[in-house]
C-alpha cells in the first residue's frame, strides 16, 4: 500500500456536486420513463382490526383510473418482504388484518397522479375495529426480554452497586422519531418480458433485488435495481419495504411502467422509524471517580410480529473502564409498524442515557464532567479484554475543551448568566463501532490514462462518488478527473448495505485491492520485459504515480506499461472479504445478505471511533426557550479520506443531535395508536436559525489494525452523545435534570 | 384534491356575487376565495377542504393592497402581502407590534405570498383537523366529536375553549390587531360595512363556523387607530424553534405610560386561545398602577384565570403568564 499520508486528507469538492445542485443528478423518480401510470397508496386509518368492506365504486368512477389493487384481487401474489433482522414483517395487501396505523391496504393506479390521489381519497373502507395498544403504558402490550444475543456482563454489578461509595440511579426515555429523508419513498417499476427494473432510493441495491425476487418468486437475475443518487436515507432505505412488490405487480397487471411517489405522511408508516425507549442506568464509583459498576437496562417498542430492537448496551458497556457490568434489553410489542435502523440506531438513544448518567455521577462526585470521562478512559475493551485498535477519546476531549474554553466554566448549576438568559455548558462522549463488510468492484484502466470504477455502491449524500474516485486516483497515480465512478446499479458488482457506517471502509479497501492488482500486473510485465527500463527490477518496488509506472529511479508512461499487458483495457474484478469473516461471506453478498464484521465482535481487537461534544445552551429565565449558540466537537476516526465531505458528515450529525435533544418526536395518539404529527410542519427539526456555530475538529489518528487503509466510518458518530451534551448543558444552566427527550419549554417551566 | 371550478373576480362586487350563495364563515363553504393560497391550497391537497369553486381575488390587488399611514392611524388593504407590511418603514416605526407579528410569522417565502386578509382567516393547525382520516372533528364534521380532547394536545388552546373544540387560533397578526383595537372593512353584496376586529372571529360553540362574515363578504381593509400606545408596542412570540414555528404562547403589548404609571395597557394573547384574544381584565388591572414585576404578574394571573387545560397543554397557563410578564416588562423599557 502506498504511503497513506499522500493518499488521504486533501479537501476535495464532490465530483457529483455540480450535477446535484443543477438538477442533473437523477434520483429514483427523476428517471425519464415512457408513458408511465401513477400509483397512490390507500393506507389504513385504524391500527388494529380488519377490513370488513372496501367500497371502490366512487374511486373507479374518477376519470383516468386504471386499476385498484387490494387484498381481494392481488393479495396472494406477493409475500411480505424478508426483514434484515430475520423477523416477521407486518402485512399489507396479503391479508385483511390491520396491524398498524397507515398500513398499505390498496394501491390506486391512474393516468395522472392527481386522478390517482382523488380516487384514493374516495375509497371507502369499513373496519371491524379492535382496541389498539399505542406504546409502553397502553393496556394490551406484551413485553419480553431480548433473546437474540448475549448482553454484555462482567463481574458482579449488583454487589458492586450495593457497596459503592458514590452512585446514581436514574431512568431515561427517548421518543419515537422518523428519518424523514427529503426524497420521498418512491418506486418505479418497468417490465420488459420477464425482466423487471426497479428505480427506488435504496441503501442496499443487491439486497432489494434479492428481497423482491423472493417476494415475487422470481430469479434475481431478472431483476435490476437502480439508485444512482439517494436524497437522504439514514437507515430508512436499508431494508426492503412492502410497497416495491405491489408496484411491480401493478406494472405487470397494466403492462405499463408504474410510478409511485408516496406522500410525506405515508412515509411515517410504510417504512421504519426509531422506536421510543425507556432506560434504567445505575453507575457507581469510588471517590476518585473511577467506575466500579455500570448497569444499563433498556426497553424498546416494536410491532406485534417483530422482535426488532437496537440493544445499545453493546456499546455503552464498552465506553469506560469498569470491572462490574450488567446489561439487559427488553422489547414491548404494540400495534405499531416495525421500527428499524435510524442513524446510529443503538447509540443515539442508549448513549443519551449513559452520558446523562455520567454527568449526574460527576455532580454526585463534585467532579468536573470532563475529568470523570478522562479518569475512566481505557485502551482495553472492558467487556472482552481485547485492546481497542485505536482509541483517542482523551485527545478529543483535550482538543475540544481547549477550543471551547471549558476551563472558564463554573461547575455550579445556574451560575452562569447573560442578562435574561441562563447559560449552561455541557459535554458528552461520542462513539461508533467501526464495521466493515465484504465488497466487490470492477475496475478498468485504458491506455489514455483513464480508469473506470463500477460497483453497486450507494450515494446517500455522504460523498461516496468522491471518496471512491479519490482512492482509485491516488492508487493508480491518476488525476481525479480521469477516474469515472459508476455507482447505484445492481448490474454492477455487489456492495454491502450502506448501514452501520461500513461503506467507506468496505468500498475503499476493495478499491485499493483492485488497484493493487492493476499495479501487480503492470509491474510483473515490466520487469519481465527485456526491452523495458525496469528489466530485472523488483516488481514490489514499482508504483503508479503521476501517470507513470515509477521505481528504482526509473519511470515510463502508464500507456506503455499497460501496452505490455493489453492493447485495449485492463479490467479487474476484485472482491474483498475482511479478515475475520468466513470466506463464504462474499457468496452471501451476491445473494443479497451483507455479513458485517462488527467493531465489538472481532477476535483480535475492538474497533470504535470516538469523539467529544461541547455545547453552550441559553435558556430564557422567564419563558424557558432553549437556544444553542455554539458547539465544538472533536472526532478521531482513523484516516480521513476527504475532509470536505467528512466535515459535512460530522456537522450534519451534530445538528441531528441537537434536533434529537430539543426538537424531534413523533407523537402517538394514545387511544388510537396513530401518528399525529406526520408531516414536516408538525414534526419539528431545526431550521437554519436553530443551527449554531459548529466547530468540528478532526483529531489525527493512525490505526494500522482496524483495516488495511486505516479508515473508520464517520456517517453516524456525529449524532451520538450530542443529545446528552445538550441535556447536561441544560442542567448546568437551570439546575433541572431532564431525563426525557426532547427537552422542551414545558419541562423547564 | 378534488376537481373544482376556477373563476377570477375583477372587483369586490363580482367576487361577492360568486360567493353569496354559501356560508362564507363556514369552514367548508362550497365557494372559497383564493388570495395567497398558503392555507387553502394546502388544505385542499390534504382533502380537508373540498370547495366546488375557487374565486381568485388576486385581480383586486391593485385597488386593495395600499398601506396608508395618517394622523388617525393606519389603513392597509386586505390584499397587501405580509412581507410588504412588515417592511414598511412607518409601520416599523409607529406600530412595531404589528410589524413584528408579521416578521415572526411563517417563512419569507410564505410572507411573500400570503395576504393580510387571508392571514387573519388562517385555519387552525390542529393536527386532528388537518387530516380527514381522523373521524372526530367538530370543525370538519359538525357533531362528530373532538379527537384532541384526549389526544395529543400540547399545542392546543386553553382560553375560550369548550368541549366542542380546543383548536388554537394559530396567527400572529391577529394578536397584534386585537391588542391595537383594529377594525375590519368588509365589502359584499349588501354593501360595505366596518366591524371591530374583535368581532370577526366567533367565540366557541360552533367550531365549523369561524367568523361573522356574511355570505359573499370579503375583507377589504384593516384600520388600526393611532394612539399614544402604538410606538411603545411589541410582539413577543415564544416557540421551541428559533424560527418558522407557530407560537406556543405569544403576547402583543402596547403601553401608554405616565412615567412608571400605566395610563393604558393593551394586551393581546396568541398561541393560547381559540380565537384572537384580548386580555381586557388584565389591562384594567394595570390601569393607573406602576408597571412592576408584581403588577405585571397580577395582570397575567388575571389574564389566564379562565384557562382550561387537557393534559399535554397543562403548562400553557403558566407559560402564558410568563410570556405576558416578559412582554410587559420589555415594552416598559421601550421609548415611546
Amino acid at each position: 500500500m502506498a504511503d497513506d499520508a499522500s493518499w488521504f486528507g486533501v479537501p476535495t469538492p464532490r465530483i457529483d456536486g455540480v450535477a446535484k445542485v443543477t438538477g442533473a443528478a437523477r434520483y429514483g423518480s427523476d428517471e425519464p420513463i415512457a408513458h408511465p401510470a401513477f400509483a397512490y397508496l390507500v393506507t389504513s386509518s385504524i391500527s388494529r382490526g380488519r377490513i370488513a368492506d372496501m367500497k371502490l365504486e366512487r374511486a373507479r368512477e374518477v376519470p383516468g383510473v386504471l386499476d385498484i389493487l387490494h387484498h381481494g384481487n392481488v393479495g396472494s401474489q406477493a409475500k411480505p418482504p424478508p426483514s434484515m433482522t430475520g423477523d416477521k414483517a407486518t402485512n399489507t395487501l396479503e391479508t385483511d388484518r390491520i396491524e398498524h396505523d397507515g398500513q398499505i391496504i390498496a394501491v390506486v393506479v391512474a393516468e395522472t397522479f392527481e386522478a390517482a390521489r382523488e380516487a384514493a381519497h374516495k375509497v371507502q373502507v369499513d373496519y371491524a375495529v379492535e382496541l389498539p395498544s399505542a406504546s409502553f403504558d397502553s393496556s394490551g402490550v406484551t413485553a419480553e426480554p431480548k433473546k437474540q444475543k448475549e448482553n454484555p456482563k462482567v463481574g458482579d454489578a449488583a454487589s458492586a452497586l450495593a457497596g459503592a461509595e458514590v452512585k446514581i440511579d436514574a431512568h431515561y426515555s427517548t421518543p419515537t422519531q422518523h428519518h424523514n429523508p427529503i426524497e420521498l419513498f418512491t418506486t418505479t417499476c418497468i417490465w420488459d418480458g420477464p425482466k423487471l427494473t426497479i428505480y427506488e432510493p435504496s441503501q442496499f441495491m443487491w439486497g432489494l433485488k434479492a428481497a423482491v425476487a423472493k417476494q415475487l418468486d422470481m430469479d434475481p437475475a431478472n431483476i435490476r435495481t437502480v439508485s444512482r443518487f439517494v436524497g437522504g436515507a439514514f437507515g430508512s432505505r436499508g431494508g426492503t419495504t412492502s410497497r416495491t412488490a405491489w408496484i411491480a405487480i401493478a406494472a405487470r397487471r397494466l403492462g405499463r411502467p408504474v410510478k409511485l411517489v408516496a406522500t410525506r405522511s405515508q412515509g411515517f408508516t410504510i417504512a421504519t422509524y426509531r422506536a421510543e425507549t425507556r432506560q434504567h442506568v445505575q453507575l457507581a464509583a469510588s471517590r476518585d471517580g473511577k467506575l466500579v459498576a455500570l448497569s444499563h437496562e433498556g426497553w424498546e417498542v416494536t410491532s406485534r410480529p417483530s422482535g426488532y430492537n437496537v440493544g445499545g448496551v453493546d456499546t455503552t458497556a464498552r465506553m469506560y473502564a469498569c470491572p462490574n457490568i450488567a446489561t439487559a434489553v427488553n422489547v414491548v410489542h404494540a400495534d405499531r409498524n416495525t421500527p428499524g435502523f435510524m442513524r446510529a440506531p443503538a447509540e443515539t438513544p442508549y448513549m443519551f442515557a449513559l452520558e446523562s448518567g455520567m454527568d449526574e455521577l460527576a455532580y454526585a462526585l463534585n467532579m468536573d464532567p470532563v475529568a470523570l470521562r478522562l479518569v475512566n478512559d481505557t485502551q482495553t475493551d472492558p467487556v472482552s479484554g481485547l485492546p481497542f485498535s485505536s482509541r483517542s477519546l482523551t485527545a478529543c476531549y483535550d482538543q475540544a475543551a481547549e477550543r471551547f474554553g471549558w476551563s472558564r466554566r463554573d461547575h455550579k448549576p445556574g451560575s452562569m448568566r447573560d442578562g435574561d438568559w441562563l447559560i449552561g455548558w455541557g459535554c458528552a462522549t461520542a462513539c461508533y463501532p467501526t464495521n466493515i463488510a465484504p465488497c466487490a468492484i470492477r475496475l478498468s484502466v485504458t491506455p489514455d490514462g483513464r480508469a473506470t470504477v463500477q460497483m453497486a455502491a450507494h450515494e446517500i449524500g455522504t460523498g461516496a462518488y468522491t471518496t471512491i474516485g479519490l482512492t482509485v486516483a491516488r492508487a493508480l497515480g491518476l488525476k481525479l478527473n480521469d477516474v469515472v465512478v459508476m455507482l447505484g446499479d445492481s448490474d454492477l458488482p455487489p456492495v454491502p448495505v450502506a448501514g452501520g457506517s461500513n461503506n467507506t471502509a468496505s468500498t475503499l479497501n476493495v478499491a485499493a485491492k483492485a488497484c493493487e492488482q492493476v499495479r501487480d500486473r503492470l509491474a510483473a510485465a515490466a520487469v519481465a520485459d527485456h526491452e523495458s527500463v525496469f528489466t530485472g527490477a523488483d516488481p514490489k518496488g514499482l508504483r503508479l504515480s503521476d501517470g507513470m509506472l515509477v521505481g528504482d529511479n526509473r519511470h515510463e508512461p502508464l500507456a506503455k506499461a499497460l501496452g505490455r499487458v493489453t492493447g485495449g483495457a485492463l479490467e479487474i474484478h476484485a472482491e474483498n472479504v475482511p479478515e475475520g469473516l468466513p470466506p463464504t461471506a462474499i457468496g452471501s453478498l451476491y445473494k443479497g445478505t451483507a455479513t458485517m464484521l462488527r467493531g465489538g465482535s472481532r477476535k483480535d481487537v475492538t474497533t470504535y471511533a470516538f469523539g467529544a461534544h461541547f455545547v453552550e445552551v441559553r435558556v430564557n429565565s422567564r419563558t424557558r426557550e432553549i437556544r444553542t449558540p455554539r458547539v465544538v466537537s472533536a472526532f478521531a476516526a482513523g484516516n480521513i479520506v476527504n475532509p470536505t465531505t467528512a466535515h459535512s458528515q460530522f456537522m450534519g450529525g451534530v445538528i441531528w443531535g441537537l434536533s434529537s435533544a430539543l426538537h424531534e418526536a413523533t407523537e402517538v395518539d394514545p387511544k388510537t395508536a396513530r401518528y399525529v404529527n406526520n408531516n414536516l410542519a408538525d414534526y419539528m427539526v431545526p431550521v437554519n436559525a436553530d443551527v449554531p456555530e459548529i466547530d468540528i475538529i478532526m483529531v489525527p489518528e493512525k490505526d494500522e489494525r482496524v483495516n488495511p487503509l486505516g479508515v473508520k466510518g464517520i456517517g453516524e458518530i456525529g449524532i451520538v452523545g450530542m443529545n446528552a451534551a445538550v441535556a447536561n448543558a441544560v442542567f448546568h444552566a437551570t439546575g433541572k435534570r431532564v431525563r426525557d427527550l426532547p427537552i422542551r419549554i414545558e419541562k423547564l417551566i | 384534491m378534488r376537481p373544482f371550478a376556477y373563476e377570477t373576480a375583477a372587483d369586490v362586487a363580482s367576487a361577492s356575487r360568486f360567493g353569496r350563495e354559501a356560508g362564507q364563515g363556514q369552514t367548508d363553504a362550497p365557494t372559497q376565495f383564493l388570495a395567497g393560497g398558503t392555507t387553502l391550497i394546502d388544505l385542499m391537497k390534504l382533502d380537508v377542504l373540498r370547495p366546488q369553486r375557487l374565486v381568485d381575488i388576486n385581480p383586486l390587488v391593485a385597488r386593495h393592497s395600499e398601506i396608508e399611514v395618517g394622523p388617525d392611524g393606519l389603513r392597509i388593504g386586505a390584499l397587501a402581502k405580509m412581507s410588504a407590511v412588515a417592511a414598511h418603514p412607518e409601520v416599523l416605526a409607529t406600530y412595531p407590534a404589528l410589524a413584528q407579528s408579521l416578521q415572526l410569522a411563517a417563512s419569507p417565502q410564505l410572507r411573500n405570498m400570503a395576504t393580510l386578509g387571508g392571514n387573519v382567516l388562517q385555519r387552525t393547525r390542529c393536527t386532528y383537523y388537518r387530516d380527514p382520516s381522523w373521524t372526530a372533528c367538530n370543525k370538519r364534521q359538525p357533531g362528530s366529536g373532538c379527537a384532541a380532547l384526549e389526544g395529543v394536545n400540547r399545542n392546543h388552546a386553553v382560553l375560550g375553549v369548550d368541549e366542542n373544540c380546543i383548536a388554537q387560533y394559530p396567527g400572529d397578526l391577529g394578536v397584534a390587531l386585537i391588542a391595537l383595537g383594529a377594525e375590519v372593512e368588509l365589502g359584499g353584496a349588501a354593501g360595505a360595512r366596518r366591524i371591530p376586529f374583535a368581532e370577526l372571529h366567533r367565540p366557541a360553540g360552533k367550531p365549523h363556523v369561524e367568523t361573522t362574515l356574511k355570505s359573499g363578504e370579503l375583507i377589504t381593509a384593516f384600520r388600526v387607530p393611532a394612539g399614544p400606545w402604538t410606538r411603545r408596542s411589541l410582539y413577543l412570540k415564544v416557540r421551541d424553534r428559533a424560527s418558522y414555528e407557530f407560537a406556543i404562547a405569544s403576547a402583543a403589548v402596547a403601553l401608554d405610560m405616565d412615567g412608571e404609571v400605566v395610563r393604558q395597557a393593551r394586551i393581546g394573547l396568541g398561541g393560547l386561545a381559540y380565537r384572537p384574544w384580548r386580555a381586557e381584565a388584565a389591562e384594567a388591572s394595570l390601569k393607573g398602577k406602576p408597571l412592576t414585576e408584581e403588577t405585571a404578574e397580577a395582570a397575567a394571573r388575571e389574564a389566564l384565570s379562565g384557562a382550561i387545560t387537557h393534559g399535554h397543554n397543562a403548562y400553557k397557563p403558566e407559560l402564558g403568564r410568563r410570556t405576558m410578564v416578559r412582554a410587559l416588562l420589555a415594552a416598559k423599557t421601550m421609548e415611546a
